[in-house]
């Protein structure tokens, strides 16, 4: 069903070799800040975060192979959670990052039931995920308790808080706070991968009805994927609005992002642990590289508006590249690399 | 997947359900309206005239992706962006040439076939074969390329033109049309009006070239069975190079026929883009007259949900629509349950 991944259809192997390496690189992520410039702080914070909703697309996407095409779901949830929670209720983003991780969870299952109970597959489920996502779009756009089209800002404290994890002094503080959330998705990852539940993901993945016969319970392991994945891109959703203090249905729900969600594990290898965080640095060094180019400021805000009609054709480019002559990313043009060089 | 064919006979059982369903529909919303017929029947009027009048862009659009699907087995989300494009030509054609909007069709038709032509020979051959999500991504791909090219050379201002004689009337034998006309109360400007005709002959053209020539047969048989028909000596290649380029033409024919009422923008043919995902959806993937009657019943949807649910976006009854079809008809109203 799923070629992208039959590529990778060998057994998915997390050794313990992937998780100390693994080990290594968080460690190397948490010192690097110390030794950076204010403005490669900024972009790497913001790498991390697609590396974070990239991570939590994988889950789906990746490893149990229900392709989604409307991640900005998940994405809005969590942005709107901690958008509300905190302007209507005073509660804190950390409360609102649980409290929209579980409410983007319980989308997950409620669609994913759904979709899974109609027996939507491949092309069908991506439409599927992909309406999902915009009729949230169009609901926020006329909900007058969200500020319908307007958006939600969030107000400034000043200063370093941790409560609300805005730091307008220490601004390492945010690259911390978005490393310990991407910290948590690897490791439900690996966790996942490595458990029984990850086993009959894969096993769904490759051949469904293969699984079923041998008694595993596919839709059961479809939605578990389905809830992770939610709950994590949720956080990166949360994680948005503490960082650029301002949220509306288009940043939220739109289709483009959607398209930044999945396109950093796409490039970097759908299934891999690696994968979104070598898309996510890519495209981040990438990206920077065509803004210098124009000698534009660094509006971060551009990057998922898509203002900038440059980065948005290098990224269209990248991706039609990427499909015609490495379908299996980085990770796996990098795999037959090493593979050839043993030979 | 064998609902892919392209169908353009009906398959008698199923066509007999999507009318059923159909004229439910129609039913329903009909009934609804009379109580409010006193009060609201202009409205209600206008809605469905409206809703036919766009609905028939509709179903040019999606008769190209339907087109593009049936026989080559992708979902072109790259349909929109070249909308886009075909806009842009005649916008440019119009504004710096003076040439009538309508005219431009001559240019918009045949440029973006060539267009399809060559991306299907450079991007989408290569990949022929390859799994439905590669190719997905691949057409999103080159739908961010191509709307951010617009983006470089146009800038991203909407932009727009007005049509010198939309207000004109004509004789036509015994009838005299003053435009705008109305109709049963609702008014009818001319551009949507020529948008309703043109689209609509061009959706007959397009019907005989699948049903009564050599090349028509020659694509139906490439979408049924690509190898049987490489054994009779079809060259399927070529076929799909010229079905890509049709698919393209479609929306080539929209773009010009839109502009005189529509704004023109990088993402202008976005929204036609997800509404032709609802139609094809709706009228079953790779049927063309699914396409077609999708199509109308998508504008009616949207002009309706504007009444019915006042002060929502038209777009969301299309989606409520677009899901209940995923979901409880996802072979479409026209399409066999494989």
């Amino acid at each position: 069903m799923s070629g992208l991944f039959k590529r990778l259809a060998r057994p998915i192997r997390l050794g313990s070799k992937d998780v100390r390496a693994l080990v290594v690189v968080v460690l190397l992520l948490a010192v690097a800040p110390f030794f950076m410039p204010r403005f490669w702080l900024a972009v790497a914070t913001v790498a991390l975060m697609f590396a974070l909703m990239g991570t939590g697309w994988n889950m789906m996407g990746g490893y149990a192979g229900q392709f989604s095409f409307g991640h900005a779901a998940y994405f809005g949830i969590g942005a709107y959670s901690v958008a509300v929670l905190l302007t209507k209720y005073l509660l804190s983003p950390w409360v609102g990052l649980l409290i929209g991780g579980a409410l983007a969870a319980l989308f997950g299952l409620a669609t994913g039931f759904l979709s899974f109970r109609y027996k939507l597959k491949g092309p069908y489920f991506a439409l599927a995920t992909f309406a999902f996502a915009e009729m949230l779009r169009l609901v926020a756009n006329g909900t007058s308790f969200i500020n319908k089209a307007i958006g939600i800002h969030i107000p400034l404290v000043g200063g370093d808080n941790w409560a609300r994890f805005q730091f307008e002094v220490n601004q390492r503080n945010s690259y911390f706070v978005i490393l310990f959330l991407l910290v948590l998705a690897l490791a439900a990852t690996v966790w996942m991968v490595r458990a029984r539940a990850g086993h009959y993901m894969v096993a769904i993945r490759d051949d469904e009805d293969a699984a079923a016969a041998l008694g595993v319970n596919p839709l059961r392991y479809k939605l578990i994927a389905v809830a992770l994945s939610g709950f994590f891109t949720a956080l990166a959703g949360g994680f948005y609005v503490q960082y650029f203090l301002f949220i509306d249905p288009d940043l939220a729900f739109g289709a483009l992002v959607s398209v930044q969600i999945l396109l950093r594990p796409i490039v970097g290898g759908v299934g891999t642990i690696w994968g979104p965080l070598v898309g996510a640095g890519v495209l981040a060094l990438l990206g920077e590289g065509t803004r210098t180019l124009v000698r534009q400021p660094p509006a971060f805000l551009g990057f998922l508006q898509g203002v900038n009609g440059l980065d948005g054709m290098l990224f269209g480019a990248i991706l039609v590249a990427v499909i015609i002559f490495a379908p299996d990313g980085i990770v796996g043009v990098v795999r037959r690399l090493r593979a050839g060089i043993r030979q | 997947m064998a609902e892919t064919a392209v169908e353009t006979r009906g398959r008698s059982r199923n066509s007999w359900i999507a009318l059923v369903v159909i004229g439910a529909v129609a039913l329903v919303v009909a009934a609804r309206a009379a109580g409010w017929w006193d009060s609201h029947h202009t409205i209600f009027a206008q809605a469905v005239v409206s809703g036919l009048l766009i609905g028939s862009v509709y179903s040019l659009v999606s008769m190209g992706l339907s087109l593009v699907f049936g026989v080559l087995d992708i979902i072109n989300f790259a349909h929109g962006a070249l909308m886009s494009v075909a806009m842009y030509v005649a916008f440019v054609l119009v504004r710096s040439y003076g040439i009538d909007p309508y005219l431009s069709l001559v240019v918009t038709i045949p440029l973006l076939f060539i267009i399809g032509v060559a991306i299907q020979a450079t991007i989408i051959n290569p990949v022929m074969g390859a799994p439905l999500h590669n190719q997905l991504l691949l057409t999103l791909g080159l739908s961010l390329f191509i709307q951010n090219l617009l983006l470089v050379l146009f800038t991203g201002t909407p932009r727009s033109i007005e049509l010198p004689y939309a207000s004109a009337s004509f004789g036509l034998g015994p009838l005299n049309l003053d435009f705008p006309v109305r109709l049963f109360g609702a008014v009818v400007t001319l551009p949507k009006a020529l948008a309703f005709v043109v689209s609509l002959l061009l959706a007959g053209v397009l019907f005989l070239l699948l049903q009564r020539t050599r090349l028509g047969t020659a694509i139906r048989a490439a979408a049924q069975d690509p190898e049987g028909a490489e054994l009779v000596g079809i060259d399927v290649r070529r076929i799909y190079l010229v079905t890509f380029g049709i698919g393209a033409a479609c929306v080539g024919a929209a773009g010009s026929l839109i502009l005189p009422f529509f704004f023109v923008g990088p993402t202008a043919g976005e929204t036609f883009n997800i509404i032709a995902f609802v139609v094809v959806v709706l009228g079953g993937m790779g049927s063309i007259q699914g396409a077609l009657a999708g199509g109308f019943l998508i504008g009616l949807t949207q002009e309706l949900t504007q009444i019915f649910v006042p002060g929502s976006s038209k777009l969301i009854g299309v989606f409520v629509l677009f899901i209940l079809a995923l979901l409880l008809r996802p072979q479409g109203l026209f399409g066999s349950r494989t």
